[in-house]
């Protein structure tokens, strides 16, 4: 193909693998913190989604998201079944790799996503119900924001919305969507009187070290091409994530000691928090928005746990109120000189760049938490969102999914 | 008349008093890792945001059967190898047992418990038969 460029088809190949990885991480990530009897249903949850989006993305998902716009709403069907994606690049999202490329890599993203939400209700939930969540999730939530935020005629995008990687349709998203779930299916057994600990530490470290690297393609791989804006994401998601993990670290210890466990939530946060700026902020402003990142983080979960929430795995403090300071920051600190294609923020001389980031932030806020307790209220008054207090309490694992993890 | 010591002591302190028994000639025990509350009052934990409080802690308990003439004496080399002076050092408890039947060889009552080199060897009641 004479319009191929090998160098940002090869960087994004590799990227597509790299941003498939982060969902076994995140698998294992949420698995050391729950208790032993759930690990098996805490990572089906998430790889089950590398099998269901897999599906769903290339039957009519893409299509939905990326399609032909409709009123600035939704995608048509042109895409469905990647009909008419092919090696041929499609300018209106790149022009130097294989529109296939840039589906099979944006699939990556809306497989990770529903898999956030999972750390809401796990060692709870029915696992009928998730299925039938999930595939509702991806169709009604996922889909339609993505084409209003990165679809071509998407109106937020029309709007001039600056989100690299997925600020509101990732992390906003599934933080808003985690928080809703969490108020429909209830508290676990015990959640307020017992400690419900992590029962291996060291999947989530090492969860969070897989995510760590595979934000790389995340956010580097979102410049849709091999170049000075991939290396700027790149090295904007490390620093963020750097500076944030110190900061937790740091506040963990003024509690007491500093947990192993806080610091790589911390990382972790300041990676989300980065996504939607990487592209368009400078490495030095990166390291704001992870130090300011991790104390915000850090006290929701305290508040949430004082309001006696049990959205188990802080979905909604980690992603959801990490990447909404990042969609602001974005619109703070965004600079053309470091993404031509991007915009200036407040602090270079734009002050209307941050309206538009807090109303897409706003309106993702609403829109995937609203939807979401919709959604989740049906399927509770009809099947039901939690397994019953027996199976509950001998665990997914077994009640679940007939299984023990460590025999 | 034959006893049964349960000493539950901390998980660090095992190999401490395992050492002290077999010096002394208490060979044969079992240990399995428990999980206890008492005076200790549990401890506090770093969690992700904050501290929590855990009640039940590990502990190890070690199950030893023996002869009514050691009792006195294995408990003093519990006692002394696995205190530290801080709540949580843990507890003894001793039962009488009915009955004890070594599988390999069928010997029961006191010959089942006795060990070449064992506590009654070097009190000179006698010697482990050696089959």
């Amino acid at each position: 193909m004479a319009n191929l460029n090998t160098g940002d088809t090869a960087w994004l190949l590799v990227c597509c693998s790299l941003v498939l990885l982060m969902t076994p991480g995140l698998a294992f990530f949420y698995g050391g913190m729950v208790r032993r009897k759930n690990i098996l249903s805490t990572l089906t949850l998430s790889y089950v989604f590398m099998a269901l989006i897999g599906v769903q993305w290339l039957l009519f998902g893409y299509s939905l998201s990326f399609g032909k716009d409709i009123g600035g709403i939704i995608g048509g069907l042109n895409y469905l079944g990647f009909m008419n994606v092919g090696a041929a690049p499609n300018p209106e999202y790149s022009s130097s790799i294989p529109h296939q490329l840039f589906a099979t890599y944006q699939m990556m993203f809306a497989v990770i996503t529903p898999a956030l939400i999972t750390g809401a209700f796990v060692e709870r939930i029915r696992f009928k119900s998730f299925l039938l969540f999930g595939i509702v999730w991806a169709t009604l939530v996922y889909d339609p924001l993505c084409h209003w935020v990165w679809g071509a005629g998407g109106w937020l995008r029309e709007m001039g919305v600056l989100d690299f990687a997925g600020g509101t349709v990732v992390h906003v998203a599934a933080g808003c969507s985690a928080l809703a779930f969490a108020m429909v299916i209830g508290p676990r057994k015990g959640f307020g009187h017992i400690p419900l600990e992590p029962h291996n530490i060291p999947y989530t470290v090492l969860g969070a070290g897989l995510l760590w690297v595979g934000w790389f393609g995340f956010n580097g791989g979102s410049a849709l091409a091999a170049n000075g804006v991939a290396v700027n994401a790149l090295l904007a998601t490390n620093t963020s994530g750097a500076a944030a993990g110190l900061v937790w670290m740091l506040l963990s210890w003024l509690d007491g000691r500093p947990s192993t466990l806080g610091l790589v939530t911390g990382m972790v946060v300041g990676l989300a928090a980065v996504t939607p700026a990487s592209g368009f902020v400078s490495p030095m402003a990166a390291l704001v928005i992870g130090a300011v990142a991790a104390p915000i983080s850090y006290y929701t979960i305290r508040f949430r746990e004082q309001r006696g929430l049990d959205e188990s795995l802080d979905v909604f403090a980690c992603h959801g109120m990490a990447s909404t300071w990042g969609m602001i920051a974005t619109g703070l600190f965004a600079s053309t000189a470091i993404n031509p294609g991007g915009a200036n923020g407040l602090f270079h001389g734009n002050p209307s760049q941050l309206g538009v980031q807090i109303l897409a932030t706003v309106v993702t806020m609403i829109f995937s938490f609203g939807v979401t307790y919709v959604v989740a209220k049906a399927l509770n008054m009809s099947i039901g969102l939690k397994v019953g207090l027996h199976e509950e309490e001998v665990g997914l694992d077994i009640s679940g999914h007939g299984e023990r993890a460590y025999s | 008349m034959l006893k049964k010591i349960e000493a539950i002591i901390r998980e660090d302190k095992l190999n401490d008093v395992k050492d002290a028994l077999n010096a002394i000639g208490i060979r044969g025990m079992n240990v399995f890792e428990i999980r206890g509350q008492g005076r200790q009052g549990g401890i506090t934990l770093a969690g992700r945001s904050g501290t929590y409080q855990v009640d039940m802690l590990p502990k190890m308990q070690m199950n030893i059967i023996l002869s009514e003439d050691n009792v006195d004496e294995t408990i003093e080399t519990i006692l002394a190898a696995g205190r530290t002076g801080a709540a949580g050092d843990g507890l003894i408890f001793v039962y009488p047992v009915d009955e004890v039947v070594r599988i390999r060889t069928g010997e029961r009552g006191h010959e089942a418990v006795m060990y070449p080199g064992d506590i009654d060897e070097k009190k000179g009641r006698g010697k482990a038969k050696v089959s």
